[in-house]
């Protein structure tokens, strides 16, 4: 919103103030200013001229060679408006001048010399028409500067409407003078109402159908109008502030929402008899008075006419009802409409207007009556033949609840943790028009209407009052006195970021983070279908709606995104999924980690033993256990029916490793090949890590033991494991495998078997004992030792 | 006899000249100074030297003996020099400005700036705690004292699920729950000091500035007589903490449901120095986080008593904390995936913090 200064000083004497410290000190007491503009500096020697003597320029049809007063003298002028007439009144722009488009000078204009410009109201800044020159209605004498009789020097300020969300009392510039005054300790003066009375007893029959969406609603017939133009001092601020000149009425309205932050609206009163306020039973299409056709559905507040709509309450009026330049006689609209109603059917039509901002703020009901005020008065101050033609018809149906507040001065203290006086807390509330009352130590407060529409209603929200006034610059600022106490620490949180660590630093990694829903599109190109889940129900791209159950697919996506950056990379992300619906209805949200490794280098296989050995890493290094791995008894329909495995540790399962589908596969990448590893987090951090067991080492010789095994289909190394594990021999200190092949399609592998005891040297016979216990229990499941 | 042992030194002197190698040495070594050596055999002559002739005679030999030792090891010595010397020079220089080729992981810049942010925390006694990502109108909205019909809960700004609940807008959803977990801490005579990062989502079109999916960071005090005062002093120790200065904030009136009063803080431009600039659009001020002290109904719905204990809360951007901190303009690089940006966020400036940059 823009505020002018000029405007704010009609209501508090700002004389011998630093405007710029005074705007800054209102950022921080008040609203964000977001800019500051001079208006008016860059004007010079802009007086009033009066046209003398026109005559056409011989060789131009556009230009006029006129003859102007300027007071002093009179000057050339070339100029090419075609509004120029004798005995018009300009803004002249005497050479030397200045206007916001840079330096007049005296210059040659096609031949003939021209000493000076008589400037449109764009020119000058100060309107945006630039169809002819700007018509001077004033009586002030030629050569007078023009600075002198219009209020175009102005300082004008932007306040960020964001920070005005919760004060609706700010949105009009009387508003603003209060906090001016309050932040000045001047006085706001009061504003300058009509005279309302009217001999007759008519008045504008107002019939309220939906009560629970209407606050207030006054309604005020004028007639006798015939002044069409409002003033021009009113057109400048109005530019100023945002808004565009149209005709009286229509700039009346304008100016007393921008003043008091009411929104009024004059309809012709031709076209009125008797106002209705209620939404339609059906839909229904209505022209607005910007011409656009808006379909308007049942809950919609409008305003009738008899039965025909002639505005959408609080948003716009009609095309029918405008005022027009013949219009004599108006129905002035002062209402207060409920602003959730407003904010909705504004969000429904995709049409914001100024009003209907003003209105979601929930405006104070008691504004009506200063609107229908201050519209006479100004009325009147411009046409003073304008009559009040009815009585005021005020239906006040619904009231906004009194507030009034207790607390004490401990309570202040408590709450600011500096000392504020007495004296200085009752002054800043008076000045800010709340009604204080203290006694032995109590403040009874009682909140202006102005502000207790929402904005305040409990005691805290007094103290903000107090304090914002008081300056948060000015607070002594000092730490807590609240006692120390050990961190507790998240431990799922420390092994998330254990996990990046290994991954980063051992595995050469890279975290990504990629968004919580299933992309439709995407998924499609890699042939993995999105899978019905928790759907998000107002996301832009429908396609995406449901939410991931796994981290991988979106993974993938990004691998093959990333299919340039190397030939061999590994990314990762920690983060959350749907495992759809719990059995209380809401979503299962899990933690997940997932990754995919990609290689351009190794073949699949070597890639999936990278992964596995990631897994015994992260495994190992958090949990202190070896994961173990069972083939997948059922999969996805991307993942690899035979290369799919679950994950477990300690008896639990929580995660998979998987390669891609031949099919999926083919249509990630033709070159490279990928694998994918995903944990559930949550159960991963409910495995309770193993404690470190230390044992001693043995001094003593120990012997090793080759066995070179024949693999039949079918069989797995921890077929063979349970071989030997089986026989639970306390001298097998370890077993590796040292060597695996394949020959003519026989599969073979070489383990080395390490005996040591703790107390003695080994006799080869021991051992033997023990690897033919091994054999007979390898040729029990039908591994036979290679030849 | 009293001739040899000089004979023997010229004999040596002169086989001496020729040794090269150190192999040749040891030759000589055993042709003199071994047990069936020169000098071993002039000692056995010695036994048919008259006795007065015996001692004199004794003494030029082991002289002669020691002249030869002296003479092996300085040679060998020298040669072992040599060879050295010969194996330094055939050796390469290696050229340590050769490009080395080393894989590095990276973490992703939330990351990296939230473990900062977590490290500055917990050194101030806060608990780091987790939060769901899906929460429901109640711990979004309700328990914050935000009103029914509030804008912030329209569809156009908050992504609502078919599970009846949310996407969290804002990581305050987690305030109730967190409350409600410390709230014992209170009655024990303990603050509640707590900070919730977390990945928040709202219903915008994205652009080089707006994301749907992006990372804040709560924190909240709660005790007894926490006030504004020490609102500002915690928020002024805690922000020079993560710029590694001494910043000058400035606290604005800002209005958020859940605080009362509520502020916007803004810190002074550390590039123009609050002169005006054009990253501070020449206000010589940066907005940077919303605070205030916790709105006695969001206490109450916690079931802290708002007259007993007073709070404040904050929230901190992770995500604009991670764009000033790394200079980057366009927010869609957090959830792009693209490894050829990305992958430059190693974890160099988690071990070493931001210096300000003229400082």
């Amino acid at each position: 919103m823009f505020v002018s200064i000029n405007w704010i000083k009609e209501y508090v004497n700002l004389d011998g103030l630093d405007i710029k410290k005074l705007i800054n000190t209102f950022t921080l007491a008040t609203a964000e200013v977001e800019e500051v503009y001079v208006k008016g500096a860059d004007i010079e020697n802009v007086v009033v001229g009066e046209i003398k003597e026109i005559s056409e320029h011989p060789d131009s049809k556009k230009l006029h060679l006129l003859k102007v007063d300027a007071g002093s003298k009179i000057v050339n002028i070339v100029c090419g408006a075609p509004n120029v007439r004798e005995g018009m009144k300009v803004a002249l722009a005497l050479a030397p001048a200045k206007v916001p488009g840079g330096e007049i000078t005296v210059t040659k204009v096609a031949g003939f010399e021209s000493e000076g410009m008589c400037c449109s109201g764009k020119e000058l800044g100060i309107s945006d028409d630039h169809s002819g020159i700007l018509e001077l209605k004033t009586d002030a004498p030629n050569g007078t500067d023009i600075k002198d009789i219009y209020p175009i020097d102005d300082i004008i300020f932007e306040v960020d409407n964001k920070s005005l969300t919760n004060r609706p009392d700010l949105w009009g510039h009387y508003g603003i003078a209060r906090e001016f005054a309050a932040l000045t300790g001047r006085e706001l003066k009061p504003l300058k109402l009509g005279d309302l009375s009217y001999d007759g007893d008519y008045q504008v029959p107002v019939n309220i159908g939906r009560e629970d969406l209407v606050y207030r609603y006054t309604a005020l017939k004028m007639d006798n109008i015939t002044v069409n133009e409002s003033p021009l001092s009113m057109q400048i601020r109005l530019y100023y502030c945002g808004m565009r000149g149209i005709n009286l009425l229509a700039d009346v309205t304008n100016y007393i929402m921008l003043e008091i932050g009411q929104p009024t609206h004059a309809f012709n009163a031709a076209m009125i008899d008797s106002i209705g306020v209620n939404t339609p039973r059906e839909p229904v299409k209505f022209t607005t008075l910007d011409g656009v056709e808006r379909d308007i559905d049942e809950n919609t507040l409008m305003i009738y006419n008899n039965d025909t709509p002639v505005a959408i309450a609080g948003i716009m009026g009609g095309l029918d009802s405008e005022i027009v330049e013949d219009t004599g006689a108006v129905v002035l609209e002062s209402a207060c409409f409920d602003g959730v109603s407003v904010r909705k059917s504004s969000s429904r039509l995709g049409h914001r207007t100024d009003s209907s901002a003003r209105y979601e703020k929930m405006l104070d009901p008691e504004l009506t009556m200063d609107a229908v005020g201050r519209f006479v008065e100004i009325v009147r101050s411009v046409d003073p033949g304008a009559r009040v033609a009815s009585k005021v018809n005020d239906k006040y149906v619904k009231h906004y609840d009194k507030i009034s507040l207790t607390f004490d001065k401990a309570y202040v203290d408590k709450y600011t943790g500096i000392e504020i006086s007495d004296e200085r807390i009752i002054h800043t509330l008076t000045s800010l028009g709340f009604g204080v009352e203290y006694d032995g130590g109590v403040f009874t407060v009682s909140v202006p209407s102005w502000r207790a529409t929402k904005d305040v209603t409990i005691k805290a929200d007094i103290i903000e009052e107090i304090t914002r006034i008081y300056g948060y610059d000015n607070f002594r600022i000092t730490t807590t006195k609240s006692p120390l106490k050990p961190v507790h620490h998240d431990y799922g949180r420390l092994e998330d970021e254990e996990i990046k660590d290994i991954l980063v630093k051992k595995y050469a990694m890279h975290e990504v983070h990629s968004y919580v829903w299933q992309d439709g599109r995407k998924f499609k190109k890699l042939g993995i279908e999105v899978e019905d889940n928790v759907k998000v129900l107002n996301i832009e791209n429908s396609e995406n709606g449901n939410l991931r159950n796994s981290m991988l697919p979106t993974l993938l996506v990004m691998a093959s995104e990333n299919k340039d950056f190397a030939d061999d990379f590994g990314l990762f992300e920690i983060g959350r999924v749907v495992d759809g619906i719990k059995a209380d209805g809401t979503a299962n949200e899990r933690k997940h980690f997932g990754a995919v490794l990609y290689s351009k280098t190794l073949n699949e296989k070597a890639l999936y033993f990278k992964a596995l050995e990631m897994i015994d890493c992260i495994v190992s290094e958090i949990k202190q256990m070896k994961p173990e791995y069972k083939k997948a008894a059922s999969c996805k329909r991307w993942q690899h029916p035979k290369n799919t495995a679950v994950i477990s540790a300690g008896g639990c399962e929580f995660g998979t490793v998987c390669a891609l589908h031949p099919v999926n596969r083919v249509k990630f990448d033709k070159t490279g090949c990928a694998v994918c590893i995903e944990f559930d987090m949550n159960k991963f951090n409910a495995i309770e890590a193993q404690a470190i067991e230390y044992k001693e080492s043995s001094d003593m010789q120990s012997i090793y033991y080759d066995l070179s095994l024949i693999l039949g289909d079918n069989i797995r190394f921890s077929d063979l494991a349970e071989c030997w594990n089986k026989e639970n021999i306390a001298e097998l200190e370890s077993v590796k495998v040292i060597d695996t092949f394949e020959r003519l399609g026989i599969k073979s592998i070489t383990v080395r078997f390490n005996f040591v005891a703790m107390d003695r040297t080994l006799e080869m016979d021991e051992v033997q004992k023990h690897i033919d216990s091994i054999l007979d229990n390898l040729s029990g499941i039908g591994v036979a030792l290679r030849a | 006899m009293f001739e040899r042992p000089e004979e023997l030194k010229k004999l040596f002197e002169e086989k001496s000249s020729k040794a090269g190698a150190s192999a040749d040495i040891e030759q000589l070594r055993i042709e003199f100074l071994g047990k069936k050596g020169l000098i071993s055999g002039l000692m056995q002559e010695l036994r048919n030297i008259p006795n007065e002739n015996k001692k004199e005679a004794g003494q030029k030999i082991n002289e002669a003996k020691q002249y030869i030792e002296n003479a092996i090891s300085k040679k060998l010595a020298e040669i072992k020099e040599k060879e050295i010397n010969a194996l330094i020079n055939a050796s390469e220089s290696y050229d340590e400005s050769m490009p080395v080729s080393v894989d590095y992981g990276s973490y992703h810049p939330i990351t990296l700036v939230q473990r900062e942010v977590e490290k500055i925390f917990l050194s101030m006694g806060f608990n780091v705690e987790d939060y769901s990502e899906i929460t429901d109108d109640y711990n979004c909205f309700e328990a914050l004292n935000i009103p029914k019909h509030h804008p912030a809960r329209d569809m156009q700004d908050t992504y609502y699920l078919s599970s009846n609940q949310l996407l969290k807008t804002h990581t305050s959803a987690a305030q109730n729950t967190i409350l409600r977990k410390y709230k014992s801490n209170l009655e024990s005579g303990n603050p509640i000091r707590a900070i919730f990062p977390g990945r928040c989502f709202r219903n915008e079109k994205i652009d080089a500035c707006h994301e749907n999916t992006f990372f804040q960071m709560e924190g909240i005090m709660v005790d007894k007589d926490i006030s504004i005062s020490n609102l500002i002093y915690f928020m002024k120790t805690m922000l020079s903490e993560v710029f590694q200065r001494d910043i000058t904030v400035r606290l604005r009136p800002g209005f958020f449901p859940f605080v009362e009063p509520g502020f916007e803080l803004d810190i002074q431009c550390s590039i123009c120095g609050g002169k005006g600039c054009a990253s501070c659009k020449d206000s010589g001020w940066l907005e940077l986080c919303p605070c205030g002290m916790i709105h006695p109904n969001v206490l109450t719905a916690a079931g802290i008593d708002p007259e007993e204990y007073t709070g404040f809360a904050f929230g901190l951007g992770l995500t604009r904390l991670a764009m000033m901190k790394y200079e980057v303009k366009d927010i869609r690089l957090f959830n792009s995936g693209n490894l050829k940006e990305l992958s430059q966020f190693t974890d160099i400036s988690f071990t070493h913090p931001t210096e300000s940059k003229e400082a």
